[in-house]
């Protein structure tokens, strides 16, 4: 296994707070994702890593805090200008769109980058057919590097969970996203398919070099494949660090195991 | 009954089925793209035909232009401008405020804008009788003269008419399977969410989407309009497609067709051939006993997708 080279900081998160009603989802979160590391967000259930990664990709908007991406801070942004800033995500309840092939699928996620016109798209004119036939050709590559190569015209909704997965986060990575955020990639899925699942993710990172960002249940999958880990529990960060140092972290210790009084 | 007339009853059928096609094309679209079914359909016809119909009388009196294949050709510039905007107001004040809200919340949404087209169209345009007249020849023409005797005897203007539908929807099918934009109108179709977090711009997707059904309305209110004249009645147009996307399958491009042309032909032939047992009067209903029909036979219609969910 190469050694991977850890760069500069690519995502600062700063002071976020969210909230819903009375609700406090994040009190005060900073951490920062530096380029090509695998990031994991970790907590128990209800800690908000969900919220977090939603703020990260404009779902949510925080009413306190700044995150910025390679130096370029947005507070209000929709999905979709996340999107074309080079932020790439998958879903924890699978969004796919199930009524489409495989392959259909995945090219949606190269939509950002088709340029060519409408018309000559629908004739097929010169350009537009090359460009088609590029971005294909890239698809094509993604699912081999996924083995889903057998499944490539079936409607999605027919396949079963884990390959669903698969395909999801194919889509994602059709769009050669700089940060690719993984909400519980792992989840609902036997031993095998997760030891998959953390093979694809080890090798977009260390293949592509794409900073990953996962939120993950699974403490065992989390510690064997981060870089480093930031805790959550209760909206707060109680932890943040390599995973042999948040292991023996008290305050984590105690909330994913409780404390003995 | 012989061949030449059984097929001329199925001529008269398929053309008018192409019409009924025409305007179920248009819930299609918008049903495809945004999961809604789009009851200001029927609205948007009379909308987009009232402003034709208006343009064209306007138009040489402004303009001073004389030919009327110009005036026409800008009246449906000038109308096609109007859906555009309309497409765009809807999304800017309706949709855009209700991105991920329940199916129900939509069509609601869309019966409101129904009854706010009808009204604005005739508040701008006016709410009388208005003609379209873009030329269409009204004379029949025989054909087959040397096959059958007598020949057979098609009505010229819905000849055209169905032509102009078939191109039309030659057209939109082009665009939905073969351009990166019809890929990410399925795809907002599937998910909003998921297709946001890749990228896809849902308000500009809608736009697109509600002026394709605009454009689509304005040729069908444009040719219903120049065989019956522009009235408040061409809503009802719309109603008479319903059964059409029932039958084909709500998200079926072919299916809008192919219902089409079913429930066309079935009109005629019911009408020509069982009105005189029951009595006449079978085209008026047959349509929708056989949408009652396929609902409890085959809900999901002929071509649209079969729903499973998972327990």
């Amino acid at each position: 296994m190469a050694t991977k080279l850890i760069g500069d900081v690519i995502l600062d998160v700063k002071n976020i707070s969210l909230s819903f009603g009375g609700v406090k989802a994040l009190t005060d979160i900073s951490f920062n994702v530096r380029e090509h590391e695998v990031r994991a967000i970790i907590g128990p259930n209800g800690a908000g890593k969900s919220s977090m990664l939603n703020c990260i990709n404009g779902v949510y908007t925080p009413q306190q805090g700044s995150i910025s991406l390679r130096g370029q801070t947005f507070s209000h942004m929709d999905s979709h200008q996340v999107a074309t800033m080079g932020i790439g995500r998958t879903f924890q309840n699978l969004a796919l769109f199930k009524g489409m092939s495989v392959i259909d699928n995945i090219m949606t996620g190269r939509n950002l980058r088709i340029k060519s016109n409408l018309f000559l798209q629908a004739l097929r004119i010169g350009p537009a057919e090359r460009e088609e036939f590029r971005h294909r050709e890239f698809v094509e590559h993604i699912i081999d590097f996924l083995e889903i190569q057998a499944y490539r015209k079936t409607p999605v909704g027919q396949l079963p969970y884990g390959l669903q997965k698969r395909v999801d986060l194919g889509r994602a990575l059709a769009m050669e996203p700089q940060v690719l955020l993984l909400d519980e990639p792992m989840a609902g899925m036997n031993v095998e398919e997760k030891q998959d699942m953390c093979r694809f993710v080890l090798d977009v990172n260390q293949e592509f070099g794409t900073t990953v960002v996962l939120i993950e249940h699974d403490m065992g999958v989390v510690m064997d494949i981060s870089d480093r880990v930031v805790v959550l529990d209760y909206g707060k960060k109680i932890g943040d660090g390599t995973p042999d140092e948040v292991r023996n972290n008290e305050e984590v210790i105690s909330a994913y195991l409780g404390t003995s009084h | 009954m012989t061949i030449a007339s059984f097929l001329e009853t199925l001529m008269g059928g398929l053309m008018a089925g192409m019409l009924y096609s025409l305007v179920a094309l248009g819930f299609v679209l918008i049903y495809k793209a945004s999961g809604v079914f789009n009851f200001a359909q029927g609205a948007m016809v009379l909308f987009a035909a009232l402003a034709m119909a208006r343009f064209a009388e306007w138009i040489p009196g402004l303009t001073g232009i004389n030919s009327p294949v110009l005036a026409n050709l800008l009246a449906f510039a000038g109308a096609g401008v109007m859906m555009f905007l309309v497409a765009w107001i809807i999304e800017r004040l309706v949709l855009r405020h209700l991105v991920n809200q329940e199916a129900t919340t939509l069509l609601m949404a869309t019966l409101g804008i129904s009854y706010f087209l009808d009204g604005i169209g005739q508040t701008i345009f006016g709410s009388d009788i208005y003609k379209i007249d873009v030329g269409m020849p009204k004379d029949p023409i025989m054909m087959f003269e040397n096959v059958f005797e007598g020949g057979i005897l098609i009505n010229k203007e819905d000849l055209y008419a169905a032509l102009i539908a078939a191109v039309l929807v030659g057209l939109l099918t082009m665009f939905f399977q073969k351009t990166s934009t019809g890929r990410a109108l399925r795809a907002v179709a599937d998910d909003h969410q998921a297709a946001q977090s890749i990228g896809i711009p849902l308000n500009r997707i809608w736009v697109i989407v509600w002026c394709v059904a605009g454009v689509v309305a304005l040729v069908a209110g444009m040719i219903w309009g120049s065989k019956l004249g522009v009235q408040f009645s061409l809503t009802t147009v719309a109603l008479r497609a319903l059964p059409v996307v029932i039958l084909g399958g709500l998200t079926s491009v072919p299916g809008a067709i192919i219902g089409g042309l079913i429930i066309g032909v079935g009109e005629k032939l019911s009408e020509v051939f069982l009105g005189p047992y029951v009595g006449g009067g079978i085209e008026i209903w047959f349509a929708y006993v056989l949408a009652l029909v396929f609902l409890l036979f085959r809900p999901q219609g002929l071509f649209g997708e079969k729903i499973i969910d998972r327990v």
